[in-house]
């Protein structure tokens, strides 16, 4: 357990300390600003308009600026994600310090545990930089915070397996572009799956619609919490720590 | 201390480590001796369990390598071929982590980095951040963290390698001081090293054990003491190597004359006595009376080299003789007093 730690802290220290960390909340804050001005303003344009035809339009908060606003949050997370996840090992298979971990007393899955919360963590910082901004809405508005809390978690579970997947892509190379490229095309594909549901209901394209994030995303992004779309994530994780392992294990017998 | 049973590692096609069997007592400092691509990185790779065996068996400190790797990992300190620094870490912050992962914790672990700043001369660099140091320093730091555990085992791949004389001068002395704490297993293609730091040495080459046996031992083993190199001048310019040869065989109690080399009017020759005969004054007098002049007489101290060169054949020893005749250069290395 303590070495899970003392891997973390390491891992978020090297984020921290080199420009990864700093270069990525910058850049998502700045993005995530842009929308969330745009959003507010779009929201506060048609208030008034509403206004002025009398106030028939029904106006909600939760319903037309958080929810688009968390959608394009985890589409960001898409982009970022690659980022983040894509030098867990393939920077230390280059540098060589993976002889160090793997001949340290610590066992496989501590290590990529470490790994991988180091990588939630980051992720979770930039999810402060987002919530900075919700804090303007419930000091000007009203929304209801408990969908939005539900929305958080999405976010983090979704990530979570995410970033799962793009660590045990990382351990596939030791060049920090490929594993980079790699992740971020698999969670592209995760992500647009789920559009074959719009014209196919034939058992594949449920099966594919099935695999996409953003059909197990939606439900959050409302505010519901439903145990299947839970499970979808948390089984993703699992699945992606696993690949983690395994491959690590495979790197032995192989190099 | 370790114990190798017909460890053998292959690969999809041929064998990088070949049924190697060997002893390792404890406080021993042993020599992993071969040309590039022997197996040396291999064979100790299995030992820190990096790789595991594709059969045979070792064990480090009684704990198998397949069977107990964590207790195997606690009781080994290893310095890979480079040293596996990050590059972003100061050395005390890096220290630190590598005490952790270790085990080490508060007190104790304040106590070790202090410890192995000093003892591996990398207090001065103690808050610098590793990319930045130059090689020497990474090559110490990397040590510092093999040992900073206290382990047992020390297993060091290639310490000197790219070092520049003074700092290869520095490790050795070094890698001779931590030998009375730690069982040390070192390897290199660099013959002198061997002579210089070990006790024990391991001769492997193209993944076979070709010897292992004390350095004292082998270089008695590989031949009689009782060769003598000469070298001899001609006084006018001129010397015909072969009639000096002829006459060197005369001298009585001569068994054998090599002709070594010859330069401008100079010629060596090694020469073999029969055993117990003192035959270097009967030497000196045949060839100062015959004309010529005695430039050099000495005891040939057999080398390491020249024993690799034997038991491996002269194939595998091309690349190492040319890796030697490098470090020779340095006036510190003692391998020129063959």
């Amino acid at each position: 357990m303590r070495n899970i730690w003392v891997i973390c802290r390491k891992e978020l220290r090297s984020y921290f300390v080199s420009p990864i960390a700093y270069l990525l909340l910058g850049m998502f804050a700045i993005v995530f600003g842009f929308f969330f001005w745009n959003a507010v303003g779009y929201f506060v344009f048609a208030g008034m308009e509403a206004q002025m035809r009398g106030g028939m339009y029904p106006m909600n908060l939760n319903e037309q600026v958080v929810r688009p606003l968390i959608s394009n949050v985890s589409v960001i997370g898409l982009f970022l994600i690659p980022m983040i996840t894509m030098r867990l090992f393939a920077e230390e298979k280059r540098s060589g310090t993976i002889e160090l971990l793997a001949t340290s007393p610590v066992r496989d899955y501590e290590i990529i545990l470490g790994k991988w919360l180091a990588a939630l963590t980051l992720y979770s910082c930039m999810l402060l930089v987002t919530a900075l901004n919700f804090v303007w809405l419930f000091r000007y508005g009203n929304p209801d915070w408990k969908p939005l809390l539900i929305a958080y978690l999405g976010l983090l579970l979704q990530a979570g397996a995410l970033l799962a997947i793009g660590e045990f892509i990382s351990t596939l190379t030791r060049n920090q572009i490929i594993a980079g490229a790699l992740t971020f095309g698999v969670c592209l594909l995760l992500w647009v799956l789920e559009w074959v549901s719009d014209y196919d209901s034939t058992p594949w394209a449920r099966v594919m619609a099935y695999l996409s994030v953003l059909t197990h995303f939606e439900s959050f992004a409302k505010g519901l919490l439903t145990v299947k779309d839970a499970t979808f994530f948390v089984t993703a994780i699992f699945l992606g720590l696993f690949l983690t392992a395994r491959s690590l294990e495979s790197l032995r017998w192989r190099s | 201390m370790i114990t190798v049973q017909e460890l053998t590692k292959r690969y999809a096609r041929n064998a990088a480590v070949d049924h190697i069997s060997f002893n390792v007592n404890k406080g021993q400092i042993v020599g992993f001796l071969g040309p590039n691509g022997a197996g040396k990185t291999t064979t100790m790779r299995m030992l820190t369990c990096f790789l595991p065996p594709t059969s045979g068996t070792a064990s480090v400190a009684g704990f198998d390598v397949l069977e107990n790797p964590l207790e195997v990992k606690r009781r080994i300190g290893y310095l890979p071929e480079t040293p596996p620094l990050y590059p972003e870490m100061r050395a005390t912050e890096y220290l630190a982590f590598v005490g952790k992962l270790k085990g080490l914790r508060g007190p104790e672990l304040a106590k070790r980095i202090e410890y192995v700043l000093d003892r591996c001369a990398i207090a001065d660099v103690k808050d610098k951040v590793l990319g930045k140091l130059s090689k020497g320093y990474r090559q110490r730091v990397g040590l510092a963290q093999a040992i900073i555990h206290n382990p047992d085992v020390l297993i060091l791949d290639e310490p000197t390698a790219g070092l520049d004389p003074k700092q290869i001068n520095e490790t050795r002395e070094l890698i001779k001081d931590l030998a009375g704490e730690h069982t040390i297993i070192l390897s290199t293609h660099i013959l002198p090293e061997v002579e210089q730091t070990c006790q024990q040495v391991i001769i492997i080459a193209k993944g076979k054990l070709v010897a292992t046996d004390s350095v004292d031992n082998l270089q008695n083993r590989a031949r009689g003491a009782g060769s003598v190199l000469v070298e001899v001048a001609g006084r006018n310019g001129t010397l015909d190597p072969t009639t000096v040869l002829q006459r060197l065989e005369q001298v009585p109690g001569v068994s054998r004359v090599l002709f070594k080399r010859s330069h401008a009017a100079r010629s060596t020759f090694e020469v073999e006595g029969q055993t117990d005969r003192a035959i270097r004054g009967d030497l000196a007098r045949a060839i100062v009376e015959s004309g010529w002049d005695l430039n050099e007489l000495r005891t040939a101290a057999v080398s390491l080299e020249e024993i690799f060169l034997q038991l491996t054949g002269a194939d595998a020893a091309t690349e190492i003789s040319a890796k030697s005749a490098e470090i020779e250069q340095e006036p510190a290395a003692k391998g020129s007093n063959r």
